[in-house]
């Protein structure tokens, strides 16, 4: 009986709790809105942090009746827990979700949906559609295509070329068959592929180890500059930066400040924007206040950042 | 005698891999592609060297991956620091350097405290640190990456890319890091006291030995070493992230327990573990050089490699015992 009734207790002293700070915080704000993305892991997840934290301060500034709650999770569960407590604790009147996985954050997102929040999803799509108002997105299957399109117009159609692949996950092998389905038909023959696992450590060890193996590389495709910035230092040692040309992907201020420069080794960069959280949010929060309808999916595009319009992707702040 | 026949194992599993490199690919043989596996293998190598101490003195370290990641960021910063206020970049390279082997020391010292003093398992104090370090490094860098200078790295780049002889200075720290481990470990007095604490911290302790020192000096020459990985791993790219060094731990335990030192404690080989590093190296290295793998299955043939040489190191070992 008695460690029951000490839960009892608790209970109630954390609904006290809870409805105490409703009381005190609900009436000053008339809208909120929960962000949940995924912690700053690696270089694409630091610039998706930094634009979203930027992106809230600005709105709140902008919306004196806006609150913008930014939660940040380290795997699928607790993203999961996240989002029980934006619901619970802030009960948010919108939801922008980067899901860690697609599959683990459906049912989740599914029980947010049902009390009647918006839900607007970024990047990776959840498993079943029908659970999202809005959608915001790069386009992986064009960033391949884009990649591979330049580099069949800079080898004519013909040559051999190296690709060095993130993980396996959905987002790399739409990347790759979008690649793919453009050189398909070409003379451009590809050497070998291996994952690079999006980073500069096994960028630069697996290109090392393509140097040695193939005596002849016409094109590198790294399709991350994470792992453009490990097969450039790769190149550099192996002194062959006077036989190849690296296309990466994402727009790294590293990556597009050699494009700027005007560098033969990366001479263009593939954009794969982690701002479009801002997109998501900026879009979000004026279906929240403006009522304006927000609905379907809006679907960043990949342009190919070269020379000349290298400066409109340049975000010197960024630490990605 | 005996002990110095049982230790071939891991090196004729080490010549098989070899081998099988050999038949894989031509280019395997080249002088470029065998100076990158030594130069590659040295970093793994060092933190194992390191590792070979913890683990005879019966301790475990998870801690060093994040270690060198964070002491990475933080050389990486106080280079670009120094740089500004100080004009000859070597000057700023030796006090990054000496901050390093400061901090790597530390860093040994404060696992080994909560260790000893605390009484706090290893396994628990070294995954706290680990996940302390990891994420220090995050927010330094800001969840991206914090990158050293373009003038003072194409300085430092040498320390990685140069080489002595033909053999990258990489190679010569690993081999001279090696000797002195080998020499401290069965030569010396302390090496003595590590294998009798990690066979039995009880009798050790009734034999008079000062057991929690014997453990300390065990994480601060793993500190020690983690430093010394940091000091050739930062002018390789330059940076540091998240990223740096995941799973480093995992790959130097491999290293240390292919090479034949007992997981448990009370028995370590120095060489063994120069032996491991080089095999999981190049077990990377022939998986990348031949599409004879799918690619979805390289984890799997990295496992099984070792595994087989575990059980080459293990089946001579008890031949000779026989």
């Amino acid at each position: 009986m008695k460690p029951k009734m000490k839960i009892g207790a608790r209970f109630r002293r954390v609904f006290a709790i809870s409805f105490l700070s409703l009381v005190l915080h609900a009436p000053s704000f008339a809208q909120t809105l929960g962000v949940s993305v995924p912690a700053a892991t690696h270089g694409w997840a630091g610039g998706l942090n930094f634009h979203a934290e930027k992106t809230k301060s600005r709105l709140e500034s902008q919306y004196p009746e806006l609150k913008i709650i930014l939660a940040t999770a380290s795997n699928a569960s607790e993203q999961a827990n996240d989002l029980e407590d934006l619901l619970t604790i802030h009960q948010i009147d919108a939801l922008v979700i980067l899901p860690f996985e697609s599959a683990a954050l459906t049912g989740p997102v599914r029980n947010v949906k049902r009390s009647g929040v918006f839900v607007t999803v970024v990047d990776r799509g959840l498993t079943d559609p029908s659970i999202r108002d809005f959608y915001v997105a790069g386009n992986n299957n064009q960033m391949g295509r884009v990649s591979a399109n330049y580099i069949k117009g800079r080898l004519d159609e013909n040559g051999k070329i190296v690709i060095l692949r993130g993980m396996p996950t959905v987002i790399d092998e739409q990347r790759f068959e979008g690649f793919m389905s453009v050189i398909a038909d070409t003379g451009i023959e590809v050497l070998d592929s291996q994952y690079a696992n999006w980073n500069r450590d096994d960028g630069f060890t697996v290109m090392q180890d393509f140097l040695s193996r193939f005596p002849k590389i016409d094109a590198v495709w790294a399709q991350d500059d994470d792992i453009a910035i490990g097969v450039i230092q790769a190149v550099r040692q192996a002194r062959r930066q006077d036989e190849l040309f690296v296309v990466g992907g994402g727009g790294m201020k590293d990556i597009i400040r050699r494009v700027k420069g005007g560098d033969k080794l990366t001479p263009v960069d593939v954009l794969y924007p982690p701002g479009m959280i801002s997109t998501a949010m900026e879009l979000t929060t004026i279906k929240l206040l403006a009522d304006a309808p927000i609905e379907g999916e809006y679907i960043l595009s990949s342009p190919l950042i070269t020379e000349q319009n290298a400066d409109d992707y340049y975000f010197p702040d960024s630490p990605f | 005698m005996t002990l110095n026949k049982k230790s071939i194992g891991p090196f004729i599993a080490l010549v098989l891999i070899f081998l099988l490199g050999v038949f894989v690919n031509e280019a395997f043989l080249s002088s470029g592609n065998l100076a990158n596996i030594l130069a590659r293998s040295s970093f793994i190598g060092i933190v194992a060297i390191g590792a070979t101490f913890v683990i005879t003195a019966g301790g475990i370290d998870l801690s060093v991956g994040s270690m060198a990641a964070f002491i990475s960021g933080c050389m990486i910063m106080l280079m670009n620091v120094l740089f500004q206020s100080i004009n000859s970049i070597i000057i700023v390279i030796c006090i990054a350097v000496l901050a390093s082997i400061t901090m790597g020391l530390l860093a040994g010292l404060i696992n080994g405290l909560l260790t000893t003093k605390a009484k706090i398992e290893a396994f628990i104090v070294t995954l706290g640190t680990m996940g302390i370090y990891r994420s220090l490094v995050t927010f330094m860098a800001d969840g991206g990456t914090l990158s050293l200078s373009f003038t003072i790295n194409d300085v430092y780049s040498s320390v990685y890319y140069g080489d002595f002889l033909g053999i990258p200075y990489p190679v010569w720290v690993f081999l001279g890091l090696a000797v002195m481990a080998y020499i401290l470990m069965n030569k010396t007095i302390f090496g003595r006291h590590l294998f009798a604490v990690g066979s039995s911290e009880k009798v050790s302790l009734y034999s008079a030995i000062d057991t929690e020192k014997i453990k300390i000096l065990a994480f601060m020459i793993q500190g020690f070493c983690v430093s010394i990985a940091t000091i050739i791993y930062v002018p390789r790219l330059g940076s540091a992230s998240g990223q740096t060094g995941v799973l480093w731990e995992l790959e130097a335990i491999a290293a240390v327990i292919i090479g034949g030192t007992a997981l448990k404690g009370g028995y370590g080989r120095v060489w063994g573990t120069v032996a491991g590093a080089l095999i999981l190296t190049l077990i990377g290295n022939i998986l990348n050089l031949t599409d004879m793998v799918s690619n979805y299955l390289n984890g799997a043939v990295q496992g099984l490699i070792i595994i087989a040489a575990v059980v080459i190191q293990q089946k001579n070992g008890e031949q000779v015992k026989s």
